[in-house]
């Protein structure tokens, strides 16, 4: 039988120590992965925004009934030779009655109100000059007022920044308690078989031999629990409602396409912090024991 | 291979022992007797530096204990066999893999006959694969002898390595480190019964030390 083979043996595989490290991790990597999924929705939620509210601006315009339509030919007018825009049409009636449905409700008279006229511009790659812009619909259509969306789109998307933020310091923390939690598990692991140390020292056996055959155990209860953590996590993430459905704050939390590969990283990763965690306490723990 | 220059040992509440000198050389044959309590372990720790002593120095295999580094003690180690009282195995695993222990551990090359071989010479060829506790006093005191002269030693030390065995088991196992010790190994053995001593100078030139009084003596002819 080989040094290795040794190695992965005279650790016992039992114990509380080694449901402590294999829980932990499991537990940890669940919530690294919610975190990761928090991370990368909100990259991409701040991506989105930017990126459809950014080539998207709208016309409002407030003109009396008489005088709506002559306004509203002037208006596009004014947007068909206007450098920057690619197309300009006027929303119809359903188009805003189904806007303010999820404010107002359902079933509401919407020709009883007195709305405005929604244009909608779609912008090039380039964008218009958006102040000669104003001052030319300031003169031809005093009623309408060009909106960029800067106001709605500046605080979406720093706000989706923000909780990407959040969520990474969230993964950094995760994988600082995450080494705290298997250090304090190697160390009692290691207190527990102080038999198995001593008999190791007796025979000769060096403290890099002993301090890996612990750290190969307890990387591997660690890349087992990651595993089925991080399991469980997934399968919750397909479980939850998606974009498109009934819970419009929810939809769409979790991972697309090549980012459910992000998740797998998570089990290699905690057996690394694991072998790194509990190589240092091993040397430390080691040295009191002649 | 052990040398001994005015050692004293002091756990706290006075020297158990002071003033020892003496040498283990290639090939001796040694017995430690004494009292409960005189520090016969204590003496055994020394020689294979689980213990610093309190004064003096103890040289172990030409270099001082005081000294080493702990991968320089491990490597001693691998020279130096012990048996203890209670044998110290790791429970979990085959007395087979007790046995090769000092060899897979250290990476030194073990060849499963070899562990084979010397089972058998200790008696114990049916029990390899038997886990440790499943083994009685006798058994376990073979095994941790297998386990303890596996690596090829230059010194074997034991502590009372007969001490829950009846007096036939007993001499088996003399007669086990005797011929060891006619193989080249110097041997030490800590030890109060004074019949297996007398049974062991017949058959064997050893010399027997003695602590009392908290110094160690070469004992008279009456052994």
């Amino acid at each position: 039988m080989s040094a290795r083979a040794i190695s992965g043996l005279v650790v016992p595989g039992r114990g509380q120590s080694v449901w402590l490290i294999t829980l932990s991790a499991a537990a940890m990597a669940f919530l690294a992965v919610f975190a990761l999924a928090l991370s990368v929705t909100s990259a991409r939620l701040a991506a989105n925004w930017s990126e459809a509210l950014s080539q998207t601006a709208t016309v409002r315009l407030s003109a009396p009934p008489e005088e709506m339509d002559s306004q509203t030919a002037l208006v596009l007018d004014v947007l068909r030779t206007t450098p920057g825009i690619a197309e300009a049409r006027v929303m119809v009636p359903e188009e805003q009655a189904a806007l303010l449905e999820a404010w107002l409700g359902p079933d509401l008279p919407l020709d009883a109100l007195p709305l405005p006229r929604l244009i909608e511009l779609t912008e090039t790659s380039e964008g218009p000059d958006r102040q000669g812009l104003r001052l030319r619909l300031a003169a031809e259509a005093p009623a309408a007022v060009y909106d960029d969306h800067s106001r709605w789109r500046r605080p979406l998307v720093q706000a989706a920044t923000r909780l990407q933020s959040f969520a990474l310091v969230s993964l950094v923390l995760i994988g600082a308690v995450t080494a705290a939690m298997i250090a304090l598990a190697a160390s009692a692991a290691l207190s527990s078989n102080g038999q198995v140390i001593r008999v190791l020292r007796l025979v000769g056996a060096r403290d890099r031999f002993i301090a890996l055959a612990f750290v190969r155990s307890i990387s591997r209860r660690a890349l087992i629990g990651a595993s089925a953590g991080t399991a469980v996590a997934m399968l919750a993430l397909l479980a939850l409602p998606q974009a498109g459905s009934a819970v419009p704050v929810l939809a769409g939390l979790g991972f697309q396409g090549w980012t459910w590969a992000l998740p797998l990283a998570i089990p290699p990763l905690t057996a690394l912090l694991a072998w790194s965690a509990s190589l240092a306490t091993a040397f430390r723990v080691l040295k009191g024991v002649t | 291979m052990i040398v001994f220059e005015d050692v004293a040992h002091d756990y706290g509440g006075g020297p158990l022992f002071r003033d020892v000198s003496v040498r283990l050389d290639k090939g001796s044959f040694h017995f430690l007797t004494g009292p409960s309590g005189a520090g016969k372990s204590t003496f055994l720790k020394l020689c294979y530096g689980e213990l610093l002593p309190s004064s003096g120095k103890v040289t172990l295999m030409n270099r001082a204990l005081q000294s080493m580094t702990r991968d320089q003690l491990a490597e001693t180690r691998e020279r130096i066999g012990v048996v203890h009282q209670d044998c110290q195995f790791l429970d979990h695993l085959t007395v087979e893999q007790n046995v090769g222990l000092p060899l897979t551990a250290t990476g030194r090359p073990l060849r499963a006959s070899d562990v084979s071989d010397l089972l058998t010479w200790v008696g114990l060829g049916t029990r390899a694969e038997a886990l440790p506790p499943t083994l009685s006093g006798g058994e376990r005191q073979r095994a941790a002898l297998a386990r303890a002269i596996i690596g090829a030693p230059n010194v074997l030390l034991a502590d009372e390595p007969t001490g829950n065995l009846d007096w036939e088991m007993s001499q088996r196992l003399m007669m086990l480190l005797i011929e060891l010790n006619r193989m080249g190994t110097a041997v030490l053995i800590a030890t109060h019964d004074l019949n297996l001593i007398r049974f062991a100078k017949a058959q064997v030139q050893a010399r027997v030390m003695r602590i009392s009084g908290r110094r160690l003596q070469l004992a008279g002819s009456e052994l």
